[in-house]
């Protein structure tokens, strides 16, 4: 490999995309065949079926921002992946959660942390928290044509405000429409129902322990109405992934921790006396201390 | 254009040399060190903004002494070499070595077919997982590239000040005992240097993806007046998204 060089008047500047383009390797979901559709049904067509991630939510909190995001991925009707991580840092303080085309979502994100951290070390200063949001957003835009052939990428971009010192939230939509919300946001196929858990429980500046808690609670109502979606999976001990976002920087919640937050909620959910209740499942009986 | 006289290639070169030289010799020197636990950088530099001494990827960093424009040229073409090498393969596959000689091929090139040679010389330094793994480059205007094991020193009067080092350095030094060492070989005998005068960062063998950390002037203060500096440590960066996919060694999971 040879050094990348540009004349003055022809310098890409401190975009990783720009550099990646000249030299070839941009991704070329734009120039997808005009035919090309994902199937919904388990790859009997001619065209393969692709992953899709499901439910991702972000709240404001008094500290930042937590996210969270479940752990699935579907193929039509079938499940693909049972551990797919949704929710990244994108760089030391903003996340970002998925939800979508896996394929196209993951090389998204891998896209704009690369963009953020090249942008860092060429520049010597970290974008604004608005400067990023906007460039995610520039990348959604970029993605419009094959999100109208089917494979959608919608992210949610949160972070901490160094400048401002307050968290902040982002949405988008297919056009790479970015829309701030002050509180809370959730996209997916089950945002409906974890965007209305938040909603009712939200409340300004929620000390972590209670936003934290209402996001777990948010996916596990969401899980329990909307199939794609993934609940906790404690025969396998894979839960959703759940981060804060605050001054010290992204930091993801230990499983240990979330799964100790499931079984409390399973257990204040499940039905007094009642065999079959969810907590009383081998993995979970007793475990609560 | 056509040359009117005939001018002898060796003397061709000994002019670009000597040209190169003396624009590096009126540049303010710069040395680096391995240390205990990584590689520290210490450059003369009474600019806070105009930096020397930057990072180019998780485990290397850069520095460049001479002419300015010429080596932060340099610079951003190295981290788009590093960015760009990472994400087509991975970024376990960018090292020191072959962006050394990325750079060593490009200077030769200069120096031979351009009429202004680059009046500049280049350090690329990485950070290993053992102090085994550390690596040194020092590259010069002219594409002549050596590896170093202990210290290298950058820019005007690097003899001097390399001399004074032979003298000073040890293995495995603390990270304050080295800028000591560094800073004082940098000032010599007659000068003092203050944390204002030096841009100093570091490669910490670590835990963490990116190894690269500035010192403040508030830690140098306090390394030159005998205190224990640690770098200070940042958030941690993020995994890649394609690598934090892959489940954890050990993590079962099921067939179904």
């Amino acid at each position: 490999m040879t050094l990348p060089t540009y004349r003055a008047d022809d310098d890409p500047g401190p975009s990783f995309l720009d550099v990646l383009r000249r030299a070839g390797g941009a991704p070329r979901w734009g120039e997808l065949p005009a035919d090309a559709t994902p199937t919904m049904s388990h790859g009997t067509g001619a065209t393969p079926a692709i992953s899709h991630g499901t439910t991702v939510v972000a709240v404001r909190f008094a500290d930042g921002v937590v996210m969270a995001g479940d752990r699935r991925a579907t193929s039509g009707n079938l499940i693909s992946h049972r551990s797919m991580e949704k929710v990244f840092p994108a760089d030391r303080h903003s996340g970002v959660a998925i939800a979508g085309a896996a394929g196209p979502a993951i090389e998204m994100v891998k896209l704009f942390q690369l963009q953020l951290e090249h942008y860092e070390k060429v520049e010597g200063a970290e974008l604004s928290l608005e400067g990023k949001a906007n460039q995610l957003g520039q990348m959604v835009r970029s993605h419009l044509p094959a999100a109208l052939q089917g494979f959608v990428v919608v992210p949610l971009f949160a972070g901490f405000d160094v400048r401002r010192g307050m968290g902040r939230l982002f949405e988008y939509d297919v056009t790479g429409g970015r829309y701030e919300e002050s509180d809370f946001a959730a996209t997916g196929s089950g945002s409906l129902h974890a965007g209305t858990v938040i909603k009712l429980g939200y409340r300004h500046d929620l000390p972590r322990t209670e936003a934290v808690e209402l996001v777990l609670n948010a996916l596990f109502q969401a899980a329990d109405e909307d199939s794609a979606t993934g609940g906790p999976d404690l025969v396998r001990g894979i839960y959703p992934v759940i981060a804060t976002i605050t001054v010290e920087g992204f930091a993801r919640l230990p499983d240990d921790e979330i799964a100790e937050l499931f079984r409390a909620l399973i257990d204040r959910l499940s039905t007094p006396g009642s065999s079959t209740a969810m907590g009383s499942s081998p993995t979970i009986g007793g475990a609560r201390s | 254009m056509s040359m009117p006289f005939y001018v002898p290639t060796e003397q061709l070169m000994k002019d670009k040399a000597d040209y190169a030289r003396k624009g590096i010799a009126r540049g303010r020197a710069l040395a680096a060190l391995l240390y205990a636990d990584g590689i520290l950088i210490c450059a003369e530099n009474s600019s806070p903004t105009l930096r020397k001494v930057s990072e180019i990827y998780d485990r290397i960093a850069f520095a460049g002494a001479g002419r300015y424009n010429e080596y932060d040229r340099l610079r951003i073409a190295g981290v788009r070499h590093a960015d760009l090498k990472g994400y087509s393969y991975s970024r376990e596959d960018v090292d020191a070595q072959s962006l050394a000689n990325a750079y060593a091929q490009m200077l030769g090139d200069v120096f031979t077919h351009e009429i202004k040679p680059m009046e500049v010389e280049i350090l690329v330094a990485e950070v290993g997982d053992a102090p085994e793994g550390d690596r040194l480059f020092h590259i010069l205007y002219d594409g002549t590239a050596f590896d170093e094991h202990t210290f290298t020193v950058l820019g005007g009067e690097a003899d001097a000040i390399a001399e004074r080092l032979e003298q000073t350095y040890r293995e495995a030094l603390a990270l304050d005992e080295a800028l000591r060492v560094a800073v004082r070989a940098l000032a010599g005998d007659d000068r003092q240097l203050a944390a204002s005068d030096l841009e100093v960062a570091v490669l910490a063998r670590g835990n963490s993806r990116r190894a690269f950390r500035r010192l403040s002037d508030d830690d140098v203060t306090a390394a030159l007046a005998g205190g224990e500096v640690t770098p200070t440590p940042e958030p941690p960066a993020p995994t890649p998204a394609d690598e934090a996919a892959t489940p954890e060694a050990g993590a079962e999971e099921p067939e179904g």
